[in-house]
């Protein structure tokens, strides 16, 4: 069955989700930066302004990603790639610092922050290499090459103290995974993280016997033909290793308020008023914010009706924290809606990435839902005290031109191969 | 498998989320309120609060502004700390106390830094305050007495206490609220209502503007005037007559129950609760656990009555058809049971009838009568509840209901009181006869005795008594217009009520006579004993006396008590005696009784349990001569006390 009109193949869904969100996101930056009566929904010298002008550059940059041709993507993956190294390249000749971080170009008024795009650009390349006949994902050789592809972006980002984007690139693992990545993988990752959490919550003995005591279990009682017992005791050795890096790096290596965040997370700060301090420091913004979910209750304040919001009381709120302002005016049933909504959004990407039948945009779309996912873990996780505080947007809510085109780009690309599917073979 | 991995994440995150959401906006939630929302200030508009009048129309308690300097310690920011110090005539050492203070309460909340700043430090400070940062003036409204007496009516303002505030959300930090008196009473009529303006905050505590609008925004409504039935000039002449006396007088006008007089001596000059000293003299007033004088004692003092209690054997018997008028009854200087003396009297005629038996207030006749009444039912506890029930019926035994919230309930016991205490049927009368005399079990207020007395002079009914005479714009409660009759018949009050006209006329107060007054009255001495180092020791008596005048067509009536004056017409009786001239002539002519009252001193006889060696008693005990108090000197109890300890 072959459809007639392309235009009626792009995914509706898709793209009404994205748009439910985007304008529901306006919405809610309109109601965390305006200050007194709005009169112009274009006034350029407020955030929600300048975020209409934005939402209309992105309308015309659809139209554009629609209306090249799919292999378009697929050809020219490469180059997209190295420019956007490149650019990430040239913040250490012209960035512009911006809150300790120089992720950001100053063209005219306007700001530009390239490792948002650096994103899309390394699903690309990712996408394209894995999709390559040549590359066989069982082979470590291949395995290395891809991640190589991965951590160079990741490093440049993290030199330009970004660490919040940084950790967006750990979303690759999901796409590896999917890809044929060794389940063993899965599990050292896993033992990995259990381990660094107990280093640091309990101490470095405790975690090294936990350790010891499951690989050598499992030695003992969980297989039937036991290899020598050197094995298990490298694996032990290396775990205690790890979990002495794990407490070096984080007294040694991690900068105090990146510190401050784990422990507070981990509940590791026990002295009183030290831990009265940081509710008055790095605690205020998840205290705040916080606070205004709660005062929402089951139905909020109403649009523009928020106490809190009006007052500004949570920092950063039109960007990071704008999540707050959904809680604190929308209420549980607005909040619990923009879950759904997120949720229906990713479901829906897998959903058509598993029915692509080029590797290639199969790959793609399990970089889109994979980055998408992790931005709307760690930023509502973060909103709502669930996981320590992790500086990164809610994509296509977010207050910032950057990014809303960053991750229309990421999706509208996936779009546009998706609609071309039935082409393909 | 491994399209479930991702697909799985999402799905658990969406779960999480929604789970977290639901905890904390609709489990976790409390209601939303604007009045607990911290991104709101509440500035609230005080109201002027009511004034106090007397029954005259004479203005007793107004209202003065006072103001407070106010300071936010985190808004503080430096300044000339020698020049302000000097503006509020403090020193250094005192700003550095009081911000340090206030700093450790809060940084963010408003804490008084000088309260209560005279009109003319104001004046001063006004033009300059703009210059200091983080400070700032509030205005509030402090009582102005118009008057040095009736402290224990009129009652006081204070900030609200932690309680209060906790159960009535009206009340927030540092609003005041009457605590005692009328003040108390009528806290609702006198407060008005504070109007709220709402403004919007922002995350630095600035001022951003009016909630929308302010659209929830409300108008202060303001308090209302009250009358009360208080008259100042009387009630000043027995606050004078009280000085260096402990006890109380209740005068009421018995046709409408209204509160005329209300003394509680040693009294205190309203004006020591006001202002800068307010909690210094209250806790000076409050420590004096000898002279008490914040212990109402026209109101909650209880004792036991003593002779006037008598009048009221006399009505139930003739109620109860046990005794006539006629029916005499012999005394041998006191009552005998066989041999026994069961009671002492006091030498006079015999036998007597009641008319002169309430003249002459003979145990032995009322001892008589209080047996018949207890006698003519078949079980002692029948008979002890119908009388029991025709005291009741006179407001005695529980609370009044009038409008004054403290008091105490007095006791009058009935049949179960006896059957718990000896056993079920196990007594009779001769058991507690000193009931029909005022002593042994009963014990009454003053404002008890004295509506007694009103429901006699009405011949069977009284208003319950209140202070509430006016309230602006609406009327009293219909409680206090409404009678409430006594059990006994109207026709058996009159050869009572001539029986206490007796009393005057050839009695025991026939010194106390008033010329061109008829008075009826009744005296009375009772009994009393205080621990002394563990050991019950006897006191001198206290005097007693009640009366209502003119015989027909009552004014006044009237309970005098005066702790250990000895008998009632030394003390309570002279009282009375001259109030009663007082509220009916308006001036007092019997200038040699009103000198003796105000040159004789109770002090001495007040300091002897404490003095810690033996002492004598009634016959025993010298009257203590005084100068005359001068009439305009205002009573300062906080200085008084000092000097009797002194002596």
């Amino acid at each position: 069955m072959q459809r007639e009109y392309k235009l009626l193949n792009f995914d509706w869904i898709t793209i009404a989700l994205f748009l439910l969100l985007v304008v529901f996101g306006w919405l809610n930056i309109m109601s965390a930066s305006h200050t007194g009566e709005i009169n112009d929904y274009f006034d350029m010298s407020q955030p929600y302004g300048k975020q209409s002008v934005f939402i209309l550059f992105t309308l015309a940059l659809i139209v554009l990603i629609l209306a090249l041709d799919a292999k378009f993507y697929e050809r020219f993956a490469s180059i997209i790639y190295a420019v956007s190294i490149l650019s990430l390249l040239g913040l250490f000749i012209f960035g512009k610092n911006v809150n300790g971080a120089t992720a950001w170009y100053g063209i005219g008024g306007m700001t530009l922050q390239p490792s948002e795009f650096a994103k899309f650009a390394t699903s690309l390349a990712v996408a394209k290499y894995m999709s390559d006949l040549q590359t066989n994902m069982k082979t470590f050789k291949d395995q290395a090459k891809t991640v190589a592809l991965i951590v160079l972006p990741a490093i440049l980002i993290l030199l330009q103290n970004d660490a919040g984007s940084t950790v967006v690139y750990a979303a690759f693992f999901f796409v590896f995974y999917r890809e044929g990545l060794q389940q063993i993988y899965l599990v050292i990752v896993v033992f990995l993280i259990g381990l660094a959490i107990m280093a640091l919550k309990f101490n470095v003995v405790v975690a090294s016997l936990v350790a010891a005591l499951i690989i050598f279990g499992h030695h003992f009682f969980g297989q039937r033909k036991r290899p020598q017992l050197i094995q298990p005791i490298a694996i032990v050795i290396v775990a205690v290793a790890v979990s002495f890096g794990v407490k070096y790096f984080y007294n040694s290596i991690l900068q105090e308020h990146q510190k401050d965040r784990i422990s507070l997370w981990l509940r590791l700060e026990k002295d009183p008023i030290k831990l009265h301090e940081m509710k008055q420091t790095i605690l205020y913004n998840l205290n705040e914010s916080e606070k205004a979910i709660s005062s929402g209750g089951l139905t909020g304040k109403g649009f523009l009706e928020g106490t809190r919001t009006t007052g500004k009381f949570v920092p950063e709120q039109h960007t990071d924290y704008i999540f707050s302002t959904v809680g604190e005016e929308w209420g549980f049933l607005g909040s619990a809606l923009v879950v759904i909504l997120f949720v229906g959004l990713l479901l829906r990407i897998l959903y058509l990435a598993e029915l692509q039948k080029s590797t290639f945009s199969r790959v793609y779309g399990y970089c889109v839902a994979s980055i998408l996912f992790i931005h709307f873990l760690i930023n509502i996780g973060m909103v709502m005290g669930l996981i320590p505080t992790i500086g990164i947007p809610l994509p296509f809510f977010s207050y910032g031109g950057s990014g809303l085109w960053a991750y229309t780009i990421l999706l509208f690309i996936f779009i546009k191969l998706d609609s071309n599917r039935i082409n393909e073979w | 498998m491994r399209k479930l991995l991702l697909l799985s994440l999402i799905v658990v995150v969406g779960v999480i989320f929604i789970a977290r959401l639901f905890y904390l906006q609709v489990y976790n939630e409390d209601p939303y309120s604007l009045y607990d929302d911290n991104a709101i200030r509440k500035v609230y508009d005080y109201p002027k609060r009511g004034y106090i009048y007397d029954r005259e129309g004479k203005l007793l308690v107004a209202n003065q502004p006072s103001y407070d300097v106010m300071f936010i310690p985190r808004e503080v920011k430096p300044l000339d700390t020698l020049e302000f110090c000097n503006l509020l005539k403090i020193t250094k050492e005192d700003f550095i106390n009081f911000y340090d203070k206030a700093y450790r309460y809060s940084p963010r909340l408003p804490s008084v830094f000088i309260p209560q700043l005279s009109r003319m430090e104001y004046a001063v400070l006004q033009e300059k305050i703009r210059k200091y940062e983080g400070f700032y003036i509030q205005k509030r409204s402090l009582r102005d007495y118009q008057t040095t007496i009736g402290a224990n009516v009129l009652g006081d303002i204070g900030e609200v206490n932690n309680y209060i505030i906790e159960n009535d959300p009206y009340y927030k930090s540092g609003d005041l609220i009457g605590k005692q008196g009328v003040e108390l009473s009528y806290e609702e009529v006198l407060r008005g209502i504070k109007g709220i303006k709402f403004i919007q905050k922002d995350r630095f505590n600035r001022d951003i503007g009016p909630y929308k609008d302010g659209i929830y925004d409300t108008l202060p409504q303001p308090g209302k005037d009250i009358t009360i039935t208080i008259d100042s000039e009387l009630q000043k002449y027995g606050e004078l007559l009280m000085r260096h006396k402990h006890g109380g007088i209740i005068a009421i006008e018995p046709s409408s129950g209204e509160i005329i007089a209300m003394v509680s001596a040693p009294s205190y000059n309203p004006n020591l609760l006001v202002g800068r000293q307010r909690s210094r003299n209250f806790s000076k007033l409050y420590t004096d656990t000898i002279a008490k004088p914040l212990f109402d004692r026209s109101l909650k003092a209880q004792y036991p009555p003593g002779s006037p209690f008598k009048v009221l054997s006399a009505l139930i018997g003739l109620q109860e058809n046990v005794v006539t008028t006629e029916d005499q009854f012999s005394c041998r200087n006191g009552y005998y049971l066989g041999s026994r003396r069961l009671t002492g009297c006091h030498s006079h005629v015999s036998p007597l009838s009641m008319n002169q038996g309430i003249a002459q207030s003979c145990n032995a006749y009322f001892v008589n009568v209080y047996r018949r009444i207890i006698e003519k039912y078949d079980k002692p506890a029948e008979g002890m509840d119908v009388w029991s029930n025709h005291i009741k019926s006179f407001g005695l035994g529980d609370y009044l209901g009038y409008d004054l919230k403290i008091g105490n309930k007095g006791r009058i016991p009935d049949g179960d009181f006896y059957d718990k205490w000896y056993g079920k049927n196990r007594w009779s009368s001769t058991y507690n006869i000193s009931n029909a005399i005022g002593q042994g079990e009963v014990e009454t207020t003053p404002i008890q005795l004295a509506n007694m007395v009103a429901a006699i002079a009405n011949r069977g009914h009284y208003y319950t008594p209140h202070i509430i005479k006016k309230i602006e714009g609406g009327p009293i409660d219909k409680k206090y217009t409404t009678p409430n009759y006594t059990t006994i018949d109207k026709e058996h009050f009159e050869p009572v009520v001539q029986g206490m006209f007796d009393v005057y006329n050839s009695g025991t107060a026939y010194n106390l006579r008033v010329p061109g007054i008829d008075i009826c009255g009744k005296t009375g001495t009772a009994e009393n004993f205080m621990k002394i180092d563990g050991k019950r020791t006897q006191l001198t008596d206290h005097s007693i006396f009640v009366a209502f005048a003119p015989k027909d067509n009552p004014k006044i009536a009237i309970a005098v008590f005066v702790e250990n004056g000895y008998w009632g017409s030394r003390f309570a009786g002279r009282i009375a005696s001259l109030m009663i001239e007082k509220y009916i002539k308006g001036e007092v002519s019997m200038t040699s009784m009103e000198d003796w009252i105000l040159t004789h001193s109770l002090e001495n006889e007040y300091a002897k349990p404490y003095s810690g060696q033996e002492f004598g008693i009634n016959r025993q005990s010298a009257l203590q001569v005084i100068d005359k108090i001068e009439k305009d000197t205002v009573v300062n109890p906080i200085t008084t006390r000092t000097s009797i300890l002194n002596q």
